[in-house]
């Protein structure tokens, strides 16, 4: 029994998911990061 | 202006950090796969196939860490009231969740070739799939709560009452009979492993630890910015 291809598969899922979490939670830092910077120069402005 | 350049220096230097840790996290899981891969000898019944344990339990045991940390986020924010309790119990949460994802996913990849089928509603399956929609619950709660305060003290109390499935997963393959395996870690008599499998083994959860570990803190930093955001945007209200 060798189903290489099963092994295969499941660390490409494993470390696929763990890289695909990280970057959706890069992403959401990212637009965070924008919001932040937006809403400092707008109170900036205000001042 | 000078405040600005010291701001972005800061900001720079900050994420140079984060891509070395990132780097250094990645070179860490590259070497445990080729261990896992070339390293840890072959198992005599189940031939390459069981090389797939070396991901299979350790994600199953971080998957419970990053639960107990959420609980304990959870138990903390009842009793204090800070956010920061909240932010780490949802962080944990979501680790918890991509980590018992691979638990769940890699599972029947592994059960196929051994058992002849994907899936068996057995105690320890069942309660792990039971786990993974608590969790998924416990997240899909927090986007239905507006206010911030009631959402933390609601996903809180619900995390509390989520974590009590955490001890049954665990104890599922000691207390009752199932189709998957009793316990080879932590096992009782007659149970083990190989020393080299041992140590491939413990490797891998020493890395998945520090991986758990990286993605709580970089999701606690995302929850904190949307704490941030939320304060300048009640300050742009007021203005």
């Amino acid at each position: 029994m060798t189903n290489l291809s099963s092994v295969f598969a499941a660390y490409v899922i494993g470390w696929g998911i763990f890289f695909i979490y990280y970057i959706t939670v890069a992403r959401r830092t990212a637009a965070l990061r924008k919001d932040i910077e937006r809403l400092k120069n707008s109170l900036n402005r205000g001042k | 202006m000078s405040g600005c350049a010291l701001a972005d220096l800061s900001g720079g230097s900050v994420l140079k950090k984060r891509i070395l840790v990132a780097a250094v996290v990645v070179a860490l899981m590259g070497f445990a796969a080729y261990a896992a891969l070339f390293i840890a000898p072959t198992e005599s019944k189940m031939g390459t196939v069981q090389r797939i344990f070396y991901l299979h339990a350790p994600s199953g045991m971080v998957a419970l860490l990053s639960f107990f940390v959420c609980f304990v986020g959870n138990l903390a924010y009842v009793f204090k009231r800070q956010p920061k309790w909240d932010w780490l119990g949802v962080s944990a949460a979501e680790v918890g969740m991509a980590f018992c994802t691979v638990l769940i996913l890699t599972g029947p990849i592994w059960a196929h070739p051994v058992w002849g089928i994907w899936w068996t509603w057995d105690a320890r399956l069942t309660l792990t799939f039971v786990l993974w929609l608590l969790y998924t619950s416990y997240l899909l709660l927090r986007t239905l709560v507006e206010d911030p305060d009631r959402r933390a003290l609601v996903s809180a109390i619900y995390g509390i009452f989520a974590f009590l499935d955490v001890p049954l997963v665990y104890g599922s393959i000691r207390w009752w009979r199932t189709q998957h395996p009793q316990p080879v870690i932590m096992g009782g008599a007659g149970s083990g492993l190989e020393p080299t499998m041992r140590k491939v083994f413990w490797f891998w959860v020493l890395n998945l630890v520090i991986l758990m570990i990286f993605l709580i803190r970089e999701r606690y930093a995302l929850e904190a910015m949307r704490g941030e955001v939320q304060f300048l945007e009640r300050e742009a209200e007021a203005a």
